[in-house]
């Protein structure tokens, strides 16, 4: 049970970053630490007492093995993942291009 | 065990990796593959919807039958309502293509633009068709982060901060579904959707069961933008190019959010009146608030941004009237009649927003502007979409005889009929605001004469430009016909009994 409190915490730490942080890079990491913990998640849902890595050993039928199908899910996710973080750090870089600042206070075009 | 299924998915893929390998040696390519990959999908749709009827198709992929009653493997799923949606997916995913001929030409690198826009129409297409969670996450982001590219297309300041604001709220969404799921596929060790009925059914009312729902209905809220979680819709819907704009705001809410809200509801949770409350409580505040901020813009796509807020409102309101009477258990013809009325509303919408946007591309193809202060005299010199966008904005203010005025009167009379008076009042007086709001945008745009101090050289939009904005404008007076009984109980009535009725969904894909 303790690990998936601490698992929330860190969802609770990533939320926590996104709301507070005024940096559009630090706003990046804290969306990334959520997406992990998540990860975390996922990962040990399917985490079974004892289990080996779910690969079937003819010699030793009966064996108890962990859900490999989560595994999946992380796989799939951490590459999604990817993908909006790679995404969003190519927008920093043009938003720096552009207004010469990280600060979101002074990114404000858009209001109303 | 229909091929067309997957072929909805798989086709707009290869189109976009077409697009970028023959793109870069041929040039003007990239149009005709996404025309042709376009055409194909709404051909493929209205086979698929001739062949479906009433059934419920299931696709395994890789032939994975069920085990004793449990599925196992990825499914597709094509019923009426999905039907439904990928038809607006793919027409008014047609007709953009068509329009961004002329209007795209402007930017550079059109190869991206093309590749992208057929990403995301997979993406789309594959979130309507999946039978499971995950895949449904998968397709999602597909299509998210496709858009969140298409926002930032034009690179410049407000686009680069649209696409922020529109990235960071998305990924949040995405996680909070992830977890969601994750929840799930913890209690019920399965991911297929009609599994998942058949398995939590027992636990309505345990802790869990509210959590996952509260999570899902925050997840998707946020990609739907309903009231508390729309901030970022106005930002990343105006500053799209306008081809976007009209797939943002006419399709990719729909199918991303409110289709998948009204499918996990219905058809995978177990509804419960307070859920129901909950739900018919968000719509109406979207309804009302998305009005009264729109009202006040100056610029023509935020405005048209807001008022998609609030038209999707319209549609959570009238289905989550559906699952309050559903729950109860009380008057079914009148929960098939509001969900009838939430259904004829998001087919419409689709037709007459992104027809909005569409004219607001035009206007500002020409004038260079978005704001309605100054612009004024166009009626004279653009006729078309001076014409076009009257039926629009007649058909969104809810004036008979165009599409419009059928669906919101469908969802009055359910309300009346379900005794929900206030309701029934709000939806009433939030049709009224937004005829005035349409006033404004009218006579500021097209006939305020003192303002005509354009210049000459403002003449009417390049052919596609009107091809696709005439095409749309018949849709908004042909799409009353669903009104006519007999249409309905073609188009409207297999999608409604699938959600009435969410055995006839679970029972095909369990083989039961």
């Amino acid at each position: 049970m303790t690990v998936y409190l601490l698992c929330f915490i860190l969802f609770l730490v990533g939320l926590y970053g996104i709301i507070t942080r005024r940096n559009l890079v630090k706003i990046v990491i804290s969306l990334s630490i959520m997406e992990f913990s998540v990860f975390l998640f996922l990962a040990l849902i399917g985490y079974v007492e004892g289990g080996s890595a779910p690969i079937i050993d003819p010699a030793t039928p009966g064996g108890i093995y962990v859900d490999p199908l989560p595994q999946a899910m992380v796989l799939t996710a951490i590459v999604i993942g990817l993908a909006t973080t790679a995404m969003l750090m190519s927008v920093i870089i043009r938003i720096y291009r552009k207004y010469k600042t990280l600060d979101v206070r002074e990114i404000k075009n858009l209001r109303g | 065990m229909n091929p067309l299924i997957p072929l909805l998915v798989a086709v707009p893929l290869a189109g976009a990796f077409l697009i970028m390998i023959l793109g870069k040696f041929v040039k003007d390519i990239n149009k005709y593959i996404a025309t042709l990959t376009l055409m194909f999908l709404v051909a493929a749709t209205l086979v698929l919807m001739a062949g479906t009827g009433s059934d419920v198709a299931v696709y395994r992929l890789g032939g994975w039958d069920n085990i004793n009653g449990i599925p196992i493997g990825i499914y597709m799923v094509s019923d009426g309502l999905s039907g439904i949606v990928l038809c607006i997916i793919n027409v008014v995913g047609l007709l953009s293509v068509i329009y961004s001929f002329t209007y795209i030409s402007r930017y550079t690198s059109e190869n991206n633009y093309y590749a992208l826009f057929c990403l995301m129409v997979a993406g789309m297409n594959g979130v309507v068709l999946s039978g499971d969670l995950f895949n449904i996450f998968v397709f999602l982001e597909i299509a998210a982060i496709s858009s969140y590219a298409l926002v930032a297309f034009g690179v410049g300041r407000t686009e680069l901060e649209a696409t922020f604001k529109y990235q960071i709220l998305g990924g949040l969404a995405s996680l909070i579904i992830l977890f969601g799921i994750g929840f799930i596929y913890w209690r019920t060790k399965t991911l297929n959707m009609a599994d998942i009925r058949e398995v939590m059914g027992s636990e309505t009312g345990k802790p869990l069961y509210l959590l996952v729902q509260m999570l899902l209905l925050c997840g998707f809220g946020l990609k739907a933008a309903v009231i508390p979680f729309h901030a970022w819709l106005p930002d990343a819907h105006s500053s799209a190019p306008s081809p976007i704009s009209a797939m943002l705001s006419g399709v990719l809410i729909k199918a991303v959010g409110i289709y998948v809200l009204i499918r996990l509801f219905f058809n995978m949770f177990i509804i419960s009146n307070e859920t129901a409350v909950l739900i018919t409580t968000l719509g109406t505040l979207s309804m009302v608030f998305g009005v009264f901020l729109a009202i006040g813009q100056w610029d023509i796509k935020r405005l048209l941004a807001y008022h998609s807020i609030s038209q999707m409102g319209y549609v959570v309101m009238s289905a989550g009237m559906g699952m309050i009477l559903l729950s109860k258990g009380i008057k079914p013809e009148v929960a098939a009649l509001a969900v009838a009325g939430a259904l004829f509303h998001l087919i419409n919408h689709a037709a007459f927003k992104s027809l909005l946007f569409l004219n607001a591309g035009a206007i500002e193809y020409r004038t260079g502007t978005r704001d309605l202060k100054e612009m004024g005299g166009l009626a004279a010199l653009m006729p078309a979409t001076s014409s076009t966008s009257l039926v629009a904005s007649m058909s969104i203010s809810g004036i008979p005889p165009f599409n419009g005025f059928f669906s919101k009167l469908i969802i009055i009379i359910a309300a009346i009929m379900a005794k929900f008076y206030l309701l029934a009042v709000i939806a009433v007086l939030v049709s009224i605001i937004t005829l005035a709001s349409f006033l404004k945008f009218q006579r500021y745009a097209f006939y305020n004469r003192e303002a005509a101090n354009n210049g000459n050289n403002i003449r009417e939009v390049p052919f596609p430009m009107v091809l696709s904005m005439v095409l749309l404008t018949l849709f908004c007076i042909l799409l009353s016909l669903i009104a006519i009984p007999q249409v309905r109980d073609v188009v409207l009535t297999p999608a409604v009994n699938v959600l009435i009725d969410p055995h006839l969904y679970t029972s095909p894909i369990l083989g039961m």
